[in-house]
């Protein structure tokens, strides 16, 4: 397993302008293996577009991001990443397990098979449910279920918490705590209080 | 190999949602064949002329539903986030937007190849030109799709994007039909077509090879907005 290794996020001097609006400035943060960062802000303030440009999506207006000390883009840091935004990212019209095979293929394989990662979020019997006939929650928990079958490091998540029922929440916690111990980590936005655990959380304020 | 899986993956999952929602494979195919019949009669008892502009027809349709087609190739998948997962994956984009591509012309332009026959016996078209208008289908339709993939890719991000697309897509898509209906016509009066025909299928590799890295880059870049 990689967990020996130490992997590190590093932000520098990023900004970002939106419309001639300033989101941020000079904003520099570095996550190491173990930690989670949290974006916190209310709404508007940058949250999703920082984590936009830390997925590569958005090249930020000043400042760079690099992964192990290279800058992205780079191959490395898409085998090594995964990301869940406020879009699911699954086919309503496919059933669980299509959506996930999918993933799979489009990954590398993880710790976990389908079977095992549907155990861990409690979706076993909706193997081949269409997903249109599942919950906003059952959603996101399968939406997360796809961070556990291919293998990553670095976990992105924007509002994971986002439609799930308590015990949901409970549930994505462990699995969060569960991926720092075994040399993981994360940067979330999330407006729910998270309660991790022994996990190294770091904070960052958008204003 | 992994990126041949993938590849592969892609494919099977977008035939699988075709299967899922035939409505939108069977338009294509409808609109083809609905302009394709109603010619006959707006023309009316003119089966000279009717021959003579058969190639012409036939391929002016095919162009126009793999048009209407094309909005279908990303929309969904930048509607529900799949676009993201596809440009995050490690497996290089391009690839998998060629498979992306490939599902495409399976589900658009092969139907197309199968039902254009049959119209082009209700056209009147001389049988020695069917199995040019079949090869030039078969290696003009696939180009259609690659130009295609590149319009929509820049255009998928905008709301009403239709309108640009065509004007980005067609002017691209009228050598193809310059030399397709005339190799067709040329066949019916008998004439070798090999010029036309290595024309073809230069452009397709060409295509082949060079539109997938622009597709993928322009949903780079409609992703950003």
């Amino acid at each position: 397993m990689q967990s020996h290794t130490t992997h590190q996020l590093q932000g520098e001097n990023l900004s970002c302008v939106r419309d001639d609006r300033e989101l941020f400035t000079s904003l520099g943060f570095t996550v190491q293996t173990g930690q989670v960062l949290l974006l916190e802000g209310k709404n508007g303030s940058g949250k999703t577009s920082l984590l936009r440009i830390i997925c590569g999506f958005r090249e930020p207006d000043t400042g760079a991001v690099s992964w192990c000390g290279e800058e992205i883009p780079q191959s490395q840091y898409y085998s090594d990443m995964a990301y869940v935004g406020h879009l699911d990212g699954i086919k309503k019209e496919l059933t669980v397990q299509e959506n996930l095979r999918l993933s799979l293929a489009l990954g590398r394989p993880g710790k976990l098979s389908i079977q095992q990662a549907l155990e861990k979020v409690q979706l076993v019997g909706y193997e081949d449910t269409l997903i249109q006939a599942l919950s906003a929650g059952q959603k996101r928990r399968l939406s997360l279920a796809r961070l556990l079958i291919t293998h990553n490091i670095l976990w992105i998540l924007d509002e994971p918490f986002t439609s799930l029922d308590k015990q949901g929440i409970v549930l994505v916690e462990s699995l969060m705590a569960e991926h720092c111990a075994n040399g993981g980590m994360m940067v979330m936005t999330s407006h729910h209080d998270v309660n991790l655990q022994g996990v190294d959380v770091q904070y960052i304020r958008l204003f | 190999m992994a990126m041949f899986d993938a590849f592969a993956a892609i494919v099977r999952r977008d035939l699988v949602l075709a299967m899922r929602r035939r409505s939108e494979i069977a338009n294509p195919v409808l609109f083809f064949i609905l302009v394709i019949t109603l010619f006959p009669l707006g023309i009316g008892a003119q089966p000279k002329l009717l021959q003579a502009i058969a190639p012409g027809i036939i391929w002016v349709s095919a162009l126009l539903a793999t048009m209407l087609s094309l909005d279908s190739l990303f929309r969904s998948d930048f509607d529900d986030g799949s676009l993201e997962q596809i440009l995050l994956s490690p497996h290089p984009t391009s690839i998998l937007v060629l498979g992306k591509i490939t599902a495409h012309w399976l589900t658009t332009g092969l139907p197309l190849l199968i039902v254009a026959p049959l119209l082009a016996v209700f056209l009147g078209m001389p049988n020695q030109s069917l199995s040019i208008l079949l090869l030039t289908l078969f290696l003009g339709t696939p180009i259609l799709s690659l130009i295609g993939a590149v319009g929509v890719a820049l255009t998928v991000g905008l709301r009403r994007g239709g309108m640009i697309l065509s004007l980005l897509v067609l002017p691209l898509y009228v050598p193809v039909l310059i030399f397709a209906s005339n190799a067709v016509e040329m066949a019916s009066t008998g004439l070798p077509v090999t010029a036309q025909i290595n024309i073809l299928i230069s452009m397709l590799l060409m295509a082949l090879v060079l539109a997938p890295w622009p597709t993928a880059a322009a949903l780079k870049m409609s992703i950003n907005s």
